[in-house]
């Protein structure tokens, strides 16, 4: 009954071209059981993806390491990280009977919903990415978000992974129940100096945790140059080298993140190869960095949403200064308070300006630049009257925009319209 | 000289040094920036040096850590939001250095302390729990800790005219009698979410669970903060600079008219 009912409201909110979550909005509110029922056959296991920032990049980096290794993956479209977008995605996939039909499935969650999930569904396996300062009006307190994190692992059967390099997640070892296998991803101790790239460290305080030494089972980033790295584990066995087609560190790290995951759910079949030919085939998802062919020139579309977030994407892309536009909202799925653009330094962006300030917060944005002495040009809320001009007046020329979650649904759904792209949630299957 | 960029130029004329001859020095104090600035508090000192800089000042900016002497010669102190574990980090500090502060406040030093720096400069905070934290009793207000948190964006009416800002607090505050507000809620919660009150202003002390931050979008409170340093500072008048705050005039009436029609 459910399934039937999601499966209308799924076929129906596609063909008014809605949001991703109705359908299952539906079923869940059908069927509170629904998710147990669905994901009781996976032999391979649930696996539940989450953290503050990269979830997306790393949900699909794994999997396409484990489709590569012939595996059958459920996974949920990019951002659907809500348990309703989970149910969604299922509908499509699921017999009426209500089972899926996979090897395992790999899901996004954000770290509120991740624990609602669990309370239904026990994943087998976590991966615990980060924390950070993200939407405070939605989560409160880092702290709270540290503890939300915790609690998923106590709740994890199997295997929980955890970033060796961020004191608030290698932490949660502690919180393992025994039986459950702990490895952690993190970075090879030759660039700790550039961990500040990755994380912020001003809402961290000293304390007297040291982070267990890595071992063999656990993978450790160590970059070549600017886009060739590998993932060490041990002395003996390395991933790599290999080249993303997303740049900069913190898509080494994802990357770093989905291989020791796929290694610790794969064991002995594992193969490197299979992982890195995976990894380099992978497209940024959509608006991760993903590069849009615009008339003839790369257009950048950079998502940020957090004070962690927007200055990696600064130190990311401040070698190659493009035209720049900023795009900020303020729904529920941006984060309300725009407060945290002042957590955020643009002196970067100091030498060319910015192009454009777009979205309902454009004048914030505007009024935030003013403040670092960077230059704006034009002030226009209207995203489709911003991203017309932008594109026009800048035709000849590389550009990038930095956008938050809503600002970016909305100007890639009118790129797609313009270029011919694919459309945000065919992107799953691909 | 000072002034800034307008929405149609195409390019700045940075102001990194400030003028040549500087109106005077202004000691801007931010106390526990590293604890208790999570919110983008951090803005509001940002906002008063590149203002005083572009008013022809010059701030020096000095960073209060847990553990160090208050600097009695501030001109201007400011404080802001943090978590229970960033308010437990400077308890003992807050103390020590709590007479100190008393008497820049006792004296008219301006002070703008935002969300959880202003519930320690009240009477008292009292848990969930029923424990009793007590504060250090510039402003004359309580806070009872609350299961519901207040969160959402803020419009007030006050002697600066409507101000902006964004609320995310568990506790509910409490104006003892006779203690004047920050404003009057036009639309959010405020102090308690009943009584249409938001902060508290004794003196030159203000309290307020604005961030926003609060500063750059309300220019017009901004300067009076620094208008009331410089004199402090200087014992003369203030001599403002020509700012061009289309930004932030455009900023805040965007937010009033969505929020307070």
């Amino acid at each position: 009954m459910a399934v039937a009912a999601g499966k209308m409201a799924r076929v129906a909110s596609r063909m008014r071209g809605g949001g991703s979550a109705m359908p299952g909005l539906v079923v869940e509110k059908l069927d509170p059981r629904f998710l147990s029922h669905a994901l009781a056959d996976l032999a391979g296991g649930v696996v539940v993806v989450t953290g503050t920032n990269g979830k997306t990049t790393t949900t699909k980096m794994l999997v396409a390491i484990l489709r590569e290794h012939g595996l059958t993956v459920f996974t949920n479209p990019t951002g659907s990280n809500f348990t309703r977008g989970v149910i969604s995605a299922m509908l499509s996939e699921l017999s009426l009977s209500g089972r899926l039909k996979a090897d395992l499935a790999v899901l996004e969650l954000d770290e509120a919903h991740a624990l609602k999930f669990a309370a239904e569904v026990r994943p087998t396996h976590s991966l615990l990415l980060n924390v950070a300062r993200d939407q405070l009006d939605r989560f409160a307190e880092i702290d709270h978000t540290a503890r939300l994190l915790g609690e998923l692992a106590a709740q994890t059967t199997t295997g929980v992974v955890l970033n060796l390099n961020d004191s608030f997640v290698s932490r949660i070892a502690g919180r393992v129940p025994d039986g459950v296998l702990v490895t952690y991803f993190g970075v090879d101790p030759s660039i700790a100096d550039r961990l500040p790239e990755l994380q912020e460290a001003d809402v961290r305080f000293e304390d007297d945790f040291t982070p267990p030494e890595p071992t063999d089972a656990d993978g450790l980033l160590k970059p070549h140059d600017e886009r060739s790295f590998e993932v060490r584990f041990g002395a003996a066995d390395q991933v790599g080298p290999m080249v993303l087609n997303q740049r900069g560190l913190a898509a080494m790290i994802n990357a770093t993140a989905a291989t020791s995951t796929a290694r610790a759910l794969l064991g002995s079949e594992f193969r490197n190869a299979t992982a890195v030919a995976a990894l380099e085939r992978v497209q940024p998802p959509f608006g991760r960095g993903e590069i849009i062919n615009a008339d003839g020139q790369p257009l950048e579309l950079v998502l940020v949403k957090n004070p962690a977030g927007f200055t990696v994407a600064l130190s990311t892309y401040g070698n190659t200064p493009v035209t720049t536009m900023v795009a900020i909202n303020d729904d529920y799925a941006d984060g309300r308070d725009v407060s945290w653009l002042y957590d955020v330094s643009f002196e970067s962006l100091q030498g060319r300006g910015v192009a454009l300030t777009s979205g309902v917060r454009a004048y914030d944005m505007a009024l935030r630049l003013q403040y670092d002495d960077v230059a704006v040009a034009q002030v226009e809320p209207d995203l489709e009257a911003a991203l017309e001009r932008f594109l026009a007046t800048y035709k000849n020329e590389p550009k990038r925009i930095f956008c938050t979650y809503t600002a970016m649904m909305a100007l890639r759904r009118n790129l797609a319209g313009r270029y011919g792209l694919p459309n945000f949630g065919e992107e799953a299957r691909l | 000289m000072s002034n800034h960029q307008s929405v149609s130029h195409q390019s700045v004329s940075h102001q990194t040094g400030g003028p040549l001859v500087s109106k005077g020095q202004i000691k801007v104090v931010h106390i526990y920036p590293r604890e208790m600035s999570i919110y983008g508090d951090l803005g509001n000192t940002r906002a008063l040096a590149s203002r005083l800089r572009w008013h022809g000042y010059e701030p020096l900016v000095h960073q209060h850590h847990p553990g160090n002497d208050f600097p009695a010669d501030a001109h201007l102190v400011l404080g802001g939001g943090g978590q229970d574990s960033g308010q437990a980090r400077v308890e003992n500090d807050l103390a020590r250095n709590s007479e100190v502060l008393r008497v820049l406040a006792a004296d008219g030093a301006p002070m703008l302390m935002i969300c959880g720096m202003y519930q320690l400069f009240g009477n008292a905070f009292i848990t969930i729990e029923g424990e009793r934290l007590p504060g250090i009793g510039i402003l004359d207000v309580t806070t009872q800790g609350n299961a519901r948190r207040m969160i959402g964006p803020v419009v007030l009416e006050t002697v600066y005219g409507d101000v902006v800002g964004y609320e995310n607090h568990s506790g509910s505050t409490e104006l003892g009698a006779g203690q004047r507000p920050f404003g009057r809620v036009r639309s959010g919660m405020g102090n308690n979410g009943t009584d249409r009150t938001e902060g508290a202003v004794t003196g030159n002390v203000f309290g307020s669970y604005l961030h926003g931050p609060v500063l750059p979008a309300n220019p017009a409170f901004a300067d009076a903060l620094i208008k009331l340093a410089v004199e402090r500072a200087l014992g003369e008048p203030f001599v403002p600079g020509q700012i061009d705050d289309v930004f932030a005039n455009q900023a805040r009436t965007r937010q009033v008219r969505r929020l307070a029609g």
